[in-house]
């Protein structure tokens, strides 16, 4: 739709104001190169960008996730269960009627429930937690080669609790937890679409290079694998993974079971632009200089798809994290103690513990929804601005 | 057109073969068999277990024959014969556990496949002639929301507001007091307060899809010559959108059964598995845990002849609906 708005701006102001620019600046995106030109034409579509920053940022979570988390994602604290989030203030009462300065969070009160004797959390106006930037918490190896204990942001005293986002079944705090799975679950979207890529980019060009039984063989496969429903199918191969494999054999093998499906579309995507820039004069024209079939496909066919390819590739992400979450949820994907958002909506499978502890659901659910929805804007954005016959 | 038939019925032999392949490698997957852990178990709970029983055993359900053998064995049993192996967990022949579950399947998919029609169309149609308008920047923003969150999200959140707001139990397909009941218009009220929440979780996604197909499909017809002379000659606007336009726009949605459905049956599966509805996704799932390979490989293939058949219909629709594709 943004395009489309473009495209009525120019025809309006276009022939009025073209003459008049300088004919530098012209020449220049004249000449410009197919990159710069899909530069140019992708940073006018602002969702598009505003997407691409959160999916850095979903990135940037996802590596430096021990720094940022306020702590360790697996410390359970059995006097906490299911604490709700904490808001938290800048100002308290100094005690002299005047508010003084001290960011903090309210510390939790029990109540009991008269008639079922259960115990929920409210926080507590009387309690300070004191929290600040760079404290120092729970200690953790950094990417696994630094010993460090400084987290971003926490209890200026350990001991006391901090839980923004509230707490699991078990006192873990969810805000910690949602920051290591963010870890594991972009990461499954990328390596999964990786090997993905793969299969696809090499059956697709064979298939539309080659045409004829290899082409019609590769298309009967691609319609088998398409024609399955993909989640009874997903389930199946994961429910055959061994329970006694360690979790990243589990981790490698679920990426694995979500990219041998999400192949299809992208080989059939490669497989038509092929047939399509087969016969552009650009190709017979190596073709008669004597380049040789590997020369052909790899520098001058594959080339000019790269752009269309990578669109394809960012709209294909989000199918791969959408798969492992729901395998995850369904308890066959993968488990604990590895923390994915999938794992995480686990712990809201059942009403009872939605409705009494909300936050669960809402906020791996949230991120899910938000990276898919930044990827797909971000895809549509790359797609629109790689097509070069729409301008 | 019989011809055409015949020859679309001819391609689908080698696409179900494949398909049968894939659901016996599933079969075949989890290392050991269904009788080695029953082994395991029954030895672990200090049964006795006679070793010329289980020479026996292994030899009537083909453990030891070669893979292709056994293959042979499993495909020629539900081609001819209709039976799809035996369920060790019910301890029952597997044909006897799916028709049910499939039945409720098969006629949520179409449930949910007619909610996609109704809703995507009219809404596709607005959209495409209001271009830009505010309603149709309301309709992308909630196509994008439907396409951007998991089935199993919606189905927890539908959950959790019927729950929540309108009181209403969840789960299921008929309130407690009406699960053993015989059908009554009661108890059709019932099911159909009940049917709403999977019915939406499932098709919002293929709505959102078919919706954006539509909306770009009649926009690329709406300014073409013939619109605009069916403009010109006086016809009244509601005839000039829905006669000629909207009638060629709409051969994708027909051409969408191919790939909607496999989605659908896809949806159902684990929509059925977050509100317990009794199709065929539950009862997969235990398959699959319980390891119960034969129930599960029924399951998955039958899935998938389900969508086969799907993109049979709608591939037949289509060359009814343009004789181009008819005569090629």
């Amino acid at each position: 739709m943004a395009m489309n708005r473009t495209v009525h701006i120019q025809d309006e102001t276009g022939p009025a104001v073209t003459p008049l620019k300088p004919e530098g600046g012209r020449e220049e995106m004249a000449a410009a190169g197919q990159w710069k030109l899909i530069w140019h034409k992708f940073i006018r579509n602002k969702l598009a960008l505003v997407s691409a920053a959160i999916i850095i940022v979903l990135y940037l979570v996802a590596a430096f996730a021990e720094f940022l988390a306020p702590g360790d994602p697996s410390a359970s604290r059995p006097q906490y269960t299911y604490a709700p989030p904490q808001p938290i203030g800048f100002f308290v009462d100094g005690g002299d009627g005047e508010s003084r300065f001290l960011p903090h969070v309210k510390g939790y009160a029990v109540e009991v429930d008269p008639e079922s004797y259960r115990r929920t959390f409210v926080p507590d106006d009387e309690q300070i937690v004191p929290i600040g930037f760079f404290v120092e918490g729970a200690p953790y190896k950094f990417w696994g080669l630094f010993d460090m204990n400084m987290h971003l942001l926490g209890a200026l005293d350990p001991t006391q609790p901090m839980y923004l986002l509230g707490t699991d079944r078990l006192g873990r705090d969810l805000l910690s937890r949602l920051i290591y799975g963010t870890r594991v679950s972009m990461s499954i979207g990328l390596i999964g679409v990786g090997m993905s890529l793969v299969l696809g980019i090499v059956l697709g060009s064979l298939s539309g290079y080659y045409g004829g039984w290899v082409d019609t063989a590769i298309q009967r496969l691609i319609e088998v694998v398409s024609a399955m429903p993909t989640i009874p199918l997903w389930l199946g191969l994961a429910a055959a993974i061994p329970l006694t494999w360690s979790p990243l054999q589990v981790y490698f093998i679920i990426t694995l079971i979500v990219s041998l499906l999400g192949w299809t579309g992208l080989a059939r995507e490669v497989r038509g632009r092929f047939f399509a820039l087969k016969t552009e004069d650009f190709v017979t024209a190596a073709r008669l200089d004597g380049s040789r079939e590997r020369r052909l496909i790899f520098r001058h066919i594959l080339p000019s798809l790269t752009s269309h390819i990578l669109a394809v590739v960012t709209l294909a992400i989000p199918t791969m994290i959408i798969a492992e979450t729901a395998l995850s949820f369904l308890g066959i994907g993968l488990k604990p103690p590895v923390v994915s958002w999938g794992v995480l909506l686990q712990d809201a499978q059942n009403i009872r513990t939605v409705s009494s502890a909300p936050w669960l659901l809402v906020w791996p659910a949230g991120a899910v929804v938000v990276a898919v929805l930044s990827f797909n804007f971000f895809g549509d954005g790359l797609r629109d601005a790689a097509d070069p016959y729409e301008s | 057109m019989i011809r055409y038939i015949i020859k679309r019925l001819l391609y689908m032999i080698p696409t179900l073969f494949g398909m049968s392949l894939i659901a016996f490698l599933i079969i075949q997957l989890p290392p050991g068999d269904y009788l080695t852990s029953m082994i395991a178990s029954m030895t672990q709970s200090g049964q006795n277990v006679d070793p010329a029983q289980i020479a026996l055993l292994r030899r009537i359900y083909g453990f030891d024959d070669p893979i292709y053998v056994q293959y042979w064995k499993w495909i020629t049993g539900i081609v001819t014969r209709g039976d799809f192996g035996h369920s060790f967990e019910w301890n029952r022949p597997v044909s006897e556990l799916i028709w049910d579950r499939m039945g409720a399947t098969l006629s949520l998919s179409i449930a949910s496949l007619l909610f996609v029609w109704a809703v995507s169309i009219p809404i596709g149609i607005y959209s495409a002639v209001r271009r830009h308008s505010i309603s149709d920047h309301v309709f992308t923003f909630f196509g994008f929301l439907g396409l951007a969150i998991p089935n199993f999200i919606l189905a927890l959140t539908l959950m959790y507001v019927s729950y929540r707001f309108l009181g209403q139990s969840v789960g299921g397909l008929y309130s407690p007091e009406y699960t053993g009941a015989p059908m009554s218009w009661g108890k059709l009220l019932d099911l159909l307060a009940h049917l709403w929440i999977p019915v939406i979780v499932i098709g919002t996604a293929g709505t959102a899809k078919l919706i954006r197909i539509l909306r770009a499909n009649l926009t690329d017809e709406l300014h073409k010559p013939y619109v605009v002379t069916a403009r010109a000659k006086g016809l009244p606007e509601h005839k000039v959108i829905l006669k000629y336009p909207v009638r060629i726009a709409l051969n994708p949605v027909v051409s969408a059964i191919g790939w909607v459905l496999p989605e659908l049956v896809s949806g159902i599966t684990i929509t059925a598995i977050v509100l317990n509805l009794p199709t065929a996704g539950p009862l997969l799932l235990r398959a699959l845990i319980s390891q119960d390979m034969y129930l599960a490989g029924s399951f998955i293939l039958l899935m998938g002849v389900l969508t086969l058949v799907g993109m049979l219909i709608s591939d037949i629709l289509l060359a009814l609906l343009d004789p181009r594709i008819r005569f090629r």
